[in-house]
């Protein structure tokens, strides 16, 4: 973390930034969208080990399959944070708590892809692309979605439509609808040389063609722009300012996802065109000593739950209309390795966060750690298809018609899906 | 430097050159052509270099890279390669150092952790000069091609533990040596090297059932088997990921891997590396249909021997050459020529490359301009066709940073691609013109002295702390780059529509705008 911000900062400052006038360019586009809902994926990276995030307590196998590893029993110390009286949640993730208890988190234990994967390459593939098992899907399952979202008369798509956080546009985004992407860190809302009148407009006449170069050029500048409106406060006549001043109660957020977090939570409140958006973490694949209640994973899931939480409570009444879901490429095995870690598993836990959601409920059906019930005699089999609750979101939250839910999950047909019920109704 | 010479051509004498090079010499080559090999075999065209490769013609370009044994470092170079410490440092002494800084923190939570910090930012720093310089500089361009190449493929990252401490010994000593070599030998050396061991936690995979005995101490609690390093290295290193092996195989094979570990006290010469008989899996496996029975390390050597060979692995192998070397979707004949190559050659990496860079998919004019370049290779372009002299890779290794390429910064064992797709966003298209301008218009501390000795690391610190601040030496600013010396030497890279539309600008621009246009971004 010490590195990254000293080689930050030293980026930032070798290339010379400097102030320039404010609002180099009018945002463009026209500022009502047809439906104030949103979507945040947050992707895990490295397959995170979800039997230690909602740690099914109540289940024997557990204990007995990670003697050093398991995170110990709600009440005990450093034990698990009672969800259910099943199910409790890693205790690193406190935060998060509050939501679970006003009914706006929820779970879905024992989820992920039907294919057999335990590539972490070949199984993000499959998740982003929505098409488990197809390598040659070209696409991303979130840019479909973009191309499929309600619009209306009059209406142009904004390129914040859809943004991304960091620095390359993820698998996920692949495809012919254009997608913003906002750098990582304080370097989204700084401005840049290219924001000098004279030097913009001299690139601007290089960048004026109908092709991909161009395109993203164009994206990128108006994004900046739109980013930088929003969160200098001036949208909000100065009270974003204020606010995030508050939420932070003066203190400075630490560096790397609660700060990238809670910046895409004020980007959303203030510019109501945004409406999805995709960050990912990577860092998950605890092969060895990942710890129980302390140590390697709750060390990462701390930052984790931190900027769920300031993600949520920044966006403070736009969360009603928010479904925040962290998914990642499959689970991690049951039985603990010899080396204090776990190896590549199957099934998961998905997690969902926003207003819309039936929460303060573990969903999905819980198959069991005996080892007959395990897949392939050592994972946690998959229930419930990830594609099932993405479809449910997507259909019941953002309104989309069953014809085009089709459209993201080709080979999902209607037929294979059954409600798990994730969504308020 | 005879290269800067040619800067001096005038217009005239230039096109004399370009005119006699098209006609005196039976092999010379046009333009285009040597444009696009310098591109593809280079990190792009350095002053001079076109119209040397358009004069001696493609064809002998491509055997003179391939034997860059024969070619020696300009005396620069060398000097500053010479003033690197760590770049001297055998696995063993890397090792001791990062362990006494472990000890020192245990002692002193505050003065271990500084004297740690100053040693990793030594390490990134003297590690990040290693690589960068070379790649600038190196008449032997290939073959730095090529380290960029086979470290991703064999990637490890810096970011975990100890691997701080060894990734450039990894490259020095597993990458580089092998990288028109034997596949076999260079498998078999990042199999063997301890940044991988580590990386990919091998060193910790031991027979079920084994427990250290309590009176030795023992580096890490270990007491089963780890299946990570055995999964990657038929998924990424030789078969592929539909390379057919099961998940059976990879846990057999992680068994027949068991005992691969570090020890610097026990391995051989300066190799950390260890093979631990006590820590071996001594039963029967059964692996890609084979049964195996009890051999020790022989078991793993074995395995490598293989998989080097294995059909499959030729072809993975050749599509990613081909996806690098021609374009992102490689045709289908080429990878099955250089696969049968591969297999006819025991994977001589030499004559596989040979094979393609002589090939007419490779040498199709279609093909011109048609990768994306990967900021790596962006920053390394910008700073070549410059002609500037650096001595300070620092801003480098920041901005490949902000670009989304920190150097050995890949967390993931299948390391950074080299698509369009993986790299072309909007993000990336306005940094790279923020770099352009900012490098262009030499506000960039690329000349600031190298200064590694002694307590250099302390100052490091010092300095950082104040380039945070925006403050540097103005000394150390790179001066601005020429434009037309910039033309001369990227001739051929820039259209003449974007050239044109750069004419019509501020004189002041026109360098930045060459080296942030759409043209400058493909090679």
């Amino acid at each position: 973390m010490q590195r990254r911000a000293l080689l930050q900062n030293t980026a930032l400052a070798s290339l010379g930034l400097l102030s320039v006038g404010q609002h180099a360019w009018a945002a463009v586009g026209d500022a009502s969208t047809p439906s104030p809902k949103r979507l945040v994926v947050i992707f895990l990276r490295g397959a995170v080990d979800g039997l230690n995030i909602v740690v099914p307590y109540a289940d024997s196998g557990y204990y007995s399959a990670r003697s050093s590893i398991a995170i110990a029993r709600p009440g005990s110390d450093g034990g698990a944070l009672d969800l259910d009286g099943q199910f409790g949640l890693h205790p690193a993730l406190a935060p998060l708590m509050p939501f679970w208890q006003s009914g706006k988190l929820a779970f879905v234990h024992a989820s992920g892809s039907n294919d057999g994967t335990r590539s972490h390459f070949d199984a993000q593939d499959f998740m982003e692309s929505g098409t488990p098992g197809r390598k040659s899907t070209p696409d991303g399952w979130l840019n479909r979605l973009l191309g499929n979202l309600p619009t209306k008369p009059g209406y142009t798509t904004p390129p914040t439509r859809a943004v991304s956080v960091g620095a390359v546009l993820p698998r996920i985004y692949a495809g012919s609808n254009p997608v913003a992407n906002i750098a990582n860190g304080q370097g989204a809302t700084k401005p840049t040389l290219l924001d000098r009148p004279a030097i913009g407009s001299a690139f601007d006449k290089l960048y004026n063609k109908d092709d991909k170069l161009s395109a993203a050029y164009q994206a990128s500048k108006q994004a900046h722009a739109e980013v930088m409106e929003s969160l200098d406060g001036h949208s909000m006549g100065g009270t974003m300012q204020a606010e995030m001043q508050a939420a932070n109660n003066g203190a400075p957020l630490p560096n790397g996802f609660p700060d990238d977090a809670a910046r895409l939570a004020t980007l959303m409140r203030s510019d109501p065109r945004v409406q999805l958006a995709f960050m990912a973490l990577g860092g998950w694949d605890t092969h060895a000593n990942q710890g129980a209640g302390k140590g390697q994973l709750a060390n990462r899931l701390s930052p984790l739950g931190q900027g769920l939480g300031a993600l949520a409570t920044r966006l403070g009444p736009v969360l009603d209309d928010t479904v925040v879901v962290v998914m990642s490429e499959f689970g991690r095995t049951v039985r603990e390795n010899g080396n204090g870690g776990t190896d590549h598993g199957h099934g998961n836990v998905m997690w969902l966060l926003g207003g819309p959601i039936a929460g303060g409920k573990v969903h999905g059906r819980w198959p069991g750690l005996t080892p007959s019930s395990l897949y392939e005699g050592r994972d946690l089999a998959v229930t419930t298809d990830f594609r099932q609750v993405l479809a449910e979101v997507i259909q019941q939250h953002l309104s989309l018609p069953d014809e085009r839910v089709q459209n993201i999950f080709p080979g999902f047909p209607r037929a294979a899906r059954s409600g798990t019920g994730v969504m308020r109704t | 430097m005879p290269v800067l010479k040619l800067l001096h051509l005038s217009p005239l004498g230039l096109l004399l050159t370009l005119l006699s090079a098209g006609t005196a010499f039976a092999q010379s080559s046009t333009q285009p052509e040597a444009l696009h090999a310098v591109n593809r075999m280079s990190f792009g065209p350095a002053p001079g270099e076109v119209a040397r490769v358009m004069q001696i013609g493609v064809d002998r370009y491509v055997d003179e890279q391939l034997n860059p044994e024969r070619l020696s470092n300009p005396r620069q170079l060398s000097q500053q390669l010479d003033s690197l410490h760590t770049t001297r440092l055998s696995q063993d002494d890397l090792i001791a150092q990062y362990r006494e800084a472990q000890q020192a923190a245990k002692k002193d939570k505050d003065i271990g952790k500084d004297e740690r910090r100053d040693m990793v930012q030594t390490m990134t720093l003297e590690s990040g000069e290693a690589r960068l310089l070379r790649a600038l500089q190196s008449p032997r361009q290939l073959e730095e091609v090529m380290v960029d190449f086979w470290f991703n493929h064999f990637n490890v990252f810096s970011g975990k533990g100890l691997d701080r401490m060894l990734v450039e010994n990894y490259e020095r000593e597993a990458i580089r040596p092998y990288a028109m070599g034997k596949f076999r030998d260079l498998l078999g050396a990042t199999a063997h090297h301890p940044a991988m061991l580590f990386y990919l936690d091998n060193w910790l995979s031991v027979a079920p059932g084994y427990h250290a005995s309590r009176r030795k101490p023992t580096i890490a609690k270990s007491s089963g088997l780890n299946e990570n390093y055995a999964r990657e290295v038929m998924e990424l290193h030789t078969l592929g990921v539909d390379g057919g092996y099961s998940q059976t195989d990879v846990t057999q094979l992680a068994r027949m891997l068991t005992g691969w570990t570090i020890n610097p006290r026990k391995g051989r010469g300066d190799s950390a590396f260890y093979f631990d008989a006590t820590k071996h899996d001594r039963g029967t496996k059964n692996w890609l249909g084979r049964t195996v029975s009890d051999r020790g390390q022989a078991e793993g050597e074995w395995a490598l021997d293989v998989l080097a060979a294995a059909p499959a692995t030729a072809h993975h192998i050749s599509y990613k050459l081909a996806q690098y070397f021609v374009s992102d979707t490689p045709p289908a004949a080429l990878v099955d020529r250089l696969a049968k190559r591969f297999q006819e050659t025991n994977g001589d990496i030499r004559a596989v490359l040979n094979t393609l860079l002589t090939s007419s998919e490779f040498r199709d004019p279609k093909v011109y301009s048609a990768k994306f370049k990967t900021p790596y290779r962006y920053l390394l372009s910008s700073v070549r066709a410059s002609g500037l002299p650096v001595t300070s890779v620092r801003p480098l290794l920041a901005t490949a940073y902000q670009l989304g390429m920190p150097l050995y910064g890949c967390q993931t064992p299948d390391g950074y691609k080299n698509t369009e797709e993986a790299w072309l966003n909007p993000d990336a298209i306005t940094r790279r013109v923020n770099f352009a301008v900012a490098f262009a218009s030499g506000k960039l501390p690329f000349a600031r002295p190298m200064d590694n000795t002694g307590d250099g690391a302390r100052g490091i610190k010092r300095e950082m702390k104040k380039a945070e601040d925006g403050k540097y030496n103005p000394d150390w600013a790179s001066p601005p780059v020429d434009t037309d010396a910039l033309l001369v030497t990227v001739a051929g890279s820039i259209s003449p529509a974007t050239l044109a539309t750069i004419n019509q600008s501020e004189p002041r621009l026109r360098a930045a705008l060459v080296l942030g246009s759409p043209d400058f971004m493909h090679h």
